[in-house]
């Protein structure tokens, strides 16, 4: 088949919403699209350990501290299927992660953000894992079949971690004077960097049109964002917090919320390097790497070793 | 109360907690991937089994106490664990070494605990004994890989052995609550298990390629609250929310 053959074959497939697997064709700008998407997932996945496992020795009870070792660890784990989701496409876990030590490759910038009280256990659980299957539901449908297996998995445990994150905040909120302020500051910290997760305005995003017209992405931007917020402020009310936004009300008319403008110097701020943490979160990444070079040396060296004495 | 078997309890709890604290300090920070999700798989075994023995515990002692009341609110003097366990995780090589000298104690440890006349200890015993397994094979494959692996991984691990051993056999040394113990039939004869154990510590190592520093001195006194200097500051990470919030709920 010539390319153009090959080509509509691969769009007629996309429109009739048959999975692409990874030796079917595909055009090289839908495979660079995905090793991108896919791979900032992945490093999102890992570096977004480390904000948590920042509480796991502070952990308040021990079944608290096996539930944070339980959720860091499933984090670990989504990151390990999306780099091999990843490596289906024809690039190795090595060069990704390269990408991501010297900063070529992106990670949700939440993950810049500091976790200060123990309230933030919950706020990330309830806030950032929500807005995580928010944007990584309609990816159980993406084209690419690989990555939509590997997001069915992954979007099960998110939602687990969802709740369990919205338990921490409901005990908290139905404690002390001080839980319920420590719960209530974990929020107004989070609140705003959570809606910049769905990304830019849909007038401002550069990948959304590819994206959809590839069946790699299925709803906008503002659309998921929508949905996070009139999903969230409910949740918010019986916890008896305030969302930190004046201009948040209920709008009668389109059966939503109206809610504020989003700080987007902060959001471009953070996103160029400028947030709380950017310099700290690749730091520990490097730092782990770099220590971890001559463990990775030992192993190939003793696996070699084997395998030729297997042979001899 | 019966005193004893509540001390001798805590030894075994408090080993697995401080352990599995320690373990957990890893977790985001692995050398490989993998390895950061195995060492993290460990130490929620620990805290699991360490939540088995506290739970009993606190039964025995019957003051309406629960497994956080004991973890959280004793201070360094109470705590019963040896002193290797409370070691810090240095680099990859004494974090091994560490958790190898430790598992291979466990794993004979928890199968002879198994014929506890004591039926709750020996189920839990039964539980992590099958963990157990799986963290000394772990432990062991990582001393063979890094005593036989580059010249650079040897040095690291035979500087951790040197480092670790005069704190290994604090787990094989009879401390009272061990001896009165065995003599009531709810723990194991600890002799026995201190030779089980130098077996296939010997038969790891040597494989390895490491040379088994000669055990001349032992360190001591972790089982009578007698800590080393790290054991205060694991506390004050561990506490803190207890401490500085008496009384909450989380
Ligand atoms: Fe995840
Ligand atoms: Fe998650």
């Amino acid at each position: 088949m010539n390319t153009e053959s090959l080509e509509k074959h691969f769009n007629d497939k996309i429109e009739e919403d048959i999975r692409i697997e990874p030796k079917d064709w595909m055009p090289e700008k839908y495979r660079k699209t995905l090793i991108r998407q896919i791979s900032q997932h992945a490093h999102s996945e890992i570096v977004g350990m480390l904000p948590e496992a920042n509480w796991i020795t502070r952990a308040p009870t021990l079944r608290r501290k096996a539930a944070a070792l339980a959720k860091v660890q499933d984090e670990a784990g989504h990151g390990l299927y999306l780099y091999s989701a990843c490596e289906t496409l024809g690039v190795e876990r090595d060069d990704l992660l390269a990408d991501l030590h010297s900063g070529k490759a992106k990670y949700s910038s939440i993950f810049n953000y500091p976790t200060l009280t123990w309230a933030d256990m919950g706020a990330i659980g309830w806030l950032v894992d929500g807005a995580a299957i928010m944007n990584q539901v309609p990816l159980c449908r993406a084209s690419y079949g690989p990555y939509a297996r590997a997001m069915v998995r992954i979007c099960k445990e998110e939602s687990f971690h969802q709740r369990q994150g919205y338990e921490i905040m409901l005990t908290l909120c139905k404690g002390s004077e001080e839980q319920k302020n420590m719960a209530q500051d974990a929020l107004n910290r989070w609140w705003w960097p959570s809606l910049m997760m769905f990304g830019p305005t849909d007038k401002d995003s550069k990948h959304t049109a590819d994206s959809m017209r590839w069946g790699i992405k299925r709803f906008t931007n503002d659309e998921l964002r929508q949905k996070f917020v009139d999903v969230t402020v409910p949740q918010a009310d019986i916890l008896g917090l305030t969302v930190p936004d004046k201009d948040l009300k209920w709008n009668e008319e389109s059966g939503h919320y109206d809610f504020g403008e989003i700080n987007w110097e902060e959001f471009y701020n953070v996103i160029s390097g400028n947030g709380p943490c950017n310099r700290e979160r690749l730091e520990a990444r490097r730092n782990a790497h770099d220590k971890g070079e001559w463990v990775r040396e030992a192993a190939q060296a003793y696996a070699e070793k084997k395998s030729r004495n297997k042979a001899a | 109360m019966d005193t004893n078997k509540f001390n001798y309890i805590l030894q075994q709890a408090d080993n697995c907690l401080i352990l599995g604290q320690r373990l957990g300090e890893w977790c985001g920070h692995g050398p490989i991937l993998e390895q950061d999700i195995a060492m993290t798989n460990i130490s929620l075994d620990l805290i699991g089994q360490a939540r088995l023995f506290y739970q009993y515990a606190a039964e025995l002692q019957d003051e309406g106490k629960t497994e956080d009341d004991l973890a959280y609110l004793r201070d360094a003097w109470d705590f019963r664990n040896v002193k290797l366990v409370e070691q810090p995780n240095g680099d990859f090589a004494q974090t091994i070494i560490r958790q190898f000298l430790y598992d291979t104690f466990s794993c004979y440890y928890y199968e002879a605990l198994k014929e506890s006349n004591d039926e709750r200890l020996a189920s839990i015993a039964a539980k992590s004994h099958k963990e157990t397994l799986y963290h000394v094979k772990w432990s062991g494959d990582w001393v063979l890989r890094l005593g036989d692996g580059t010249s650079e991984s040897h040095e690291r691990a035979q500087s951790a052995l040197d480092l670790l051993r005069p704190y290994a056999d604090e787990l094989v040394i009879p401390s009272e609550a061990d001896q009165k113990a065995a003599e009531e039939g709810y723990g194991p004869d600890l002799g026995k298990i201190a030779e089980l154990r130098s077996e296939k510590l010997n038969a790891v190592l040597s494989e390895s390629t490491l040379n088994v520093p000669e055990s001349g001195f032992t360190h001591s006194g972790g089982k009578d609250g007698r800590h080393t200097e790290h054991l205060g500051y694991i506390l004050a990470d561990l506490q803190f929310l207890q401490r500085a919030y008496p009384g909450n709920k989380w």
